[in-house]
């Protein structure tokens, strides 16, 4: 197991409401949970994986994350099992798809 | 359109389940409370511990559901697991809902944190008996990919009433089990009909261990749940008895069977029957013919 | 112990069996003056749904012929039965159908306790000895669910840090003391005071005798392992999930 923490630059304030959860905790994948809380234009990612040694590839795929959503304010915390970096994109992806979904 | 259940996650089978929006979760993902047992064998958690618990309503009426999902460890139960539905049925004996409803799909014991998967799975069923004893409801849904085994299947036939459909297993022991203990020729768990035809929910129906028979669609699991809402409930020393009798019968009639087709011809399913090609509309009408199910 | 050493000390003045079988055992025994009716398995019995439906007809038998009296389970099974024909009949079904018998037979006042003397594993323990109202089990007795070499084989994990695990937690390694600690196991029975173990047996039926049957239903083990620091979980959790808003 090993714990990774990231905090990724990330544009528009994510209004407070309930939490989302997408995703499982299951070989090959990941649950995502997003909140608000912090800073509005970063967002906090704390990471929970199964697999070792894959910090720059997780580095990489959150950075491209906070720039293709508009994800500042919100924090996110995800159990990972050896879930591929596009498994990983597709439940943030949804996970933030959930969140604003739910504003309505 | 038709969303099956099979494949739904158990948050989905519960929204889907219920009333639209009626739901709300106690522990939800949020409260964090999840297994201190998995972090210590340094293996992944989930932020539920592999169940959904809350309340909601069925048909404008109150219930209380659970839900397990069954690709976190196989549904299996640990202790935050367990004593989630402990605390949901004690808190069904205090709240008088209309029923419990419980989306079984678990192998059972967990086996990380066995021996406190053990207890709680005795005390799950020694909770929903003792509720049961004060008059609560408990209908089951079985339909997962994870299927319902070991002390999940002890709970389940716990239960007042089960819905199955064909994909929905039932059974003690996992193929699989049976298989690595007893070798191939006592159990082939690769041989997929041979799996559906000793577990499945035909089969199980068919027997009596199930009371409803659905499609796999979480709407059919919805209108069996409504409908058992109101079907005659009894647990007593009468009722044990009934199913006593009808237990020993099985045994003294079947005991010495192998496969299920020879038990469904018994029972008065048609020799030319194609029972695994029937949908869930044909096969219970099918079935509502054999004189011998003993529902 | 073995079956025949086991209902010797228990029963020092002998019992009246009804059956007693190379791996069951079935009949009646005075514990401290009034009599009990006694059920049993034996040589590691593998419960089937044979067996499952006999232990349901004993249950019942009692409750219809001897209103109140008390039931003694004696247990050594390894586990449920393996075989494809138990699973086709709907084994659960049956195992399940005993669990019933014995919540009937407490709701209607008979005092229900368990002792496991060989080995309890698993699927035979679950709806036999567990459903006590108080479960016992001698010290040289054996509750598991799997050993630690097959827990290393699931978990991945080395068998060497397996074993450091189960010396810090008693959640998964096999062994009464864990389930006493657990909070299961009302007490672990000191196996080597020969008659000693008669009146020991006494003391718990007069115990559980002496509470009203309310109190013997309320499941008091989550409490129990809370308080013995093997449960540090489960009773939050239970009071959460009952009272939260």
């Amino acid at each position: 197991m090993e714990r990774l923490q990231y905090e990724v630059e990330a544009r528009g304030a994510a209004t407070a409401r309930k939490p989302v959860l997408v995703g499982v905790t299951a070989s090959g994948n990941c649950e995502v949970l997003v909140e608000a809380g912090g800073a509005p234009e970063r967002c906090a990612i704390d990471v929970h994986t199964a697999a070792q040694g894959f910090g720059p590839i997780w580095q990489a795929v959150l950075r491209d994350f906070g720039e293709r959503h508009a994800a500042g304010g919100l924090k996110i915390e995800i159990h990972d099992v050896g879930a591929t970096p596009a498994v990983v994109s597709l439940r943030l992806d949804q996970a933030l798809e959930a969140w604003e979904d739910d504003d309505a | 359109m038709r969303k099956r259940f099979f494949e739904a996650s158990a948050r989905e089978r519960v929204h889907g389940v219920v009333d639209t929006d009626s739901f709300h979760e106690f522990l939800p993902p949020e409260a964090r409370v999840s297994s201190p047992h998995m972090v210590m064998l340094e293996q992944p958690a989930a932020f539920d511990d592999g169940i959904v618990v809350g309340a909601a309503t069925l048909d404008g009426r109150p219930v209380l559901v659970a839900a397990q999902e069954g690709a976190f460890l196989g549904g299996a139960i640990g202790e935050v697991h367990g004593a989630k539905l402990v605390g949901l049925i004690e808190r069904a004996r205090a709240e008088r809902p209309a029923a419990v409803v419980i989306l079984f799909d678990s192998g059972g014991v967990r086996l990380h944190e066995a021996n406190a998967g053990l207890i709680a799975v005795s005390e799950i069923i020694r909770a929903v008996l003792g509720a049961r004893a004060e008059g609560l409801r408990f209908i089951g849904l079985i339909g997962g990919a994870g299927g319902c085994f070991g002390g999940t299947g002890l709970i389940a036939r716990c239960c007042d009433a089960l819905v199955m459909s064909e994909e929905g297993r039932l059974a003690m022991s996992g193929p699989e089990v049976i298989e690595t203990v007893r070798g191939v020729e006592e159990f082939d768990s690769r041989d997929r009909a041979l799996v559906w035809r000793v577990t499945g929910g035909k089969h199980r129906y068919l027997l009596g261990e199930a009371d409803a028979f659905v499609e796999d669609d979480i709407e059919a699991f919805r209108a069996a749940a409504i409908h058992l809402l109101d079907t005659p409930a009894e647990f007593s020393l009468e009722s044990v008895e009934r199913e006593h009798a009808r237990l020993a019968e099985r045994w003294q009639r079947f005991g010495s069977s192998t496969d299920a087709p020879e038990i469904w011809q018994a029972l008065g399913v048609p020799a030319d029957a194609d029972v695994a090609m029937m949908n869930a509309d044909e096969f219970v009408a099918m079935a509502a013919h054999c004189p011998g199910r003993n529902a | 112990m073995k079956r025949d050493e086991i209902l010797k000390a228990l029963f020092p003045a002998g019992w009246e069996p009804t059956a007693l079988e190379h791996d069951y055992l079935e009949g009646r025994a005075s514990v401290g003056g009034t009599m009990v009716t006694v059920i049993g398995t034996a040589e590691r019995v593998e419960v089937g749904a044979d067996l499952a439906l006999r232990m349901a007809a004993a249950v019942l038998a009692t409750v219809r012929n001897r209103p109140g009296e008390a039931i003694l389970f004696l247990l050594d099974t390894q586990g449920q039965r393996l075989r494809r024909r138990d699973e086709l009949l709907g084994l659960n079904g049956y195992m399940a159908h005993l669990a019933k018998c014995v919540e009937i037979a407490r709701g209607r006042g008979h005092v229900i306790l368990s002792v496991v003397y060989g080995e309890a594993v698993s699927g035979g323990y679950l709806t036999t000895g567990m459903m006590a109202d108080a479960c016992y089990a001698l010290g040289d007795a054996e509750i598991k669910v799997m050993n630690l070499p097959a827990l290393a084989r699931i978990t991945k994990l080395p068998l060497e840090r397996v074993e450091v695990l189960a010396q810090r937690s008693p959640v998964f390694s096999p062994g009464v003391a864990n389930y006493h600690r657990m909070g299961h196991l009302r007490a672990v029975w000191s196996d080597d005071h020969g008659q000693g173990l008669a009146d020991t047996l006494a003391d718990a039926l007069a115990e559980l005798r002496a509470m009203d049957v309310a109190d013997r239903r309320i499941d008091g083990r989550i409490a129990a392992g809370a308080a013995r620091g093997g449960r540090t979980m489960a009773a939050m959790v239970v009071e959460r999930v009952r009272s939260d808003a």
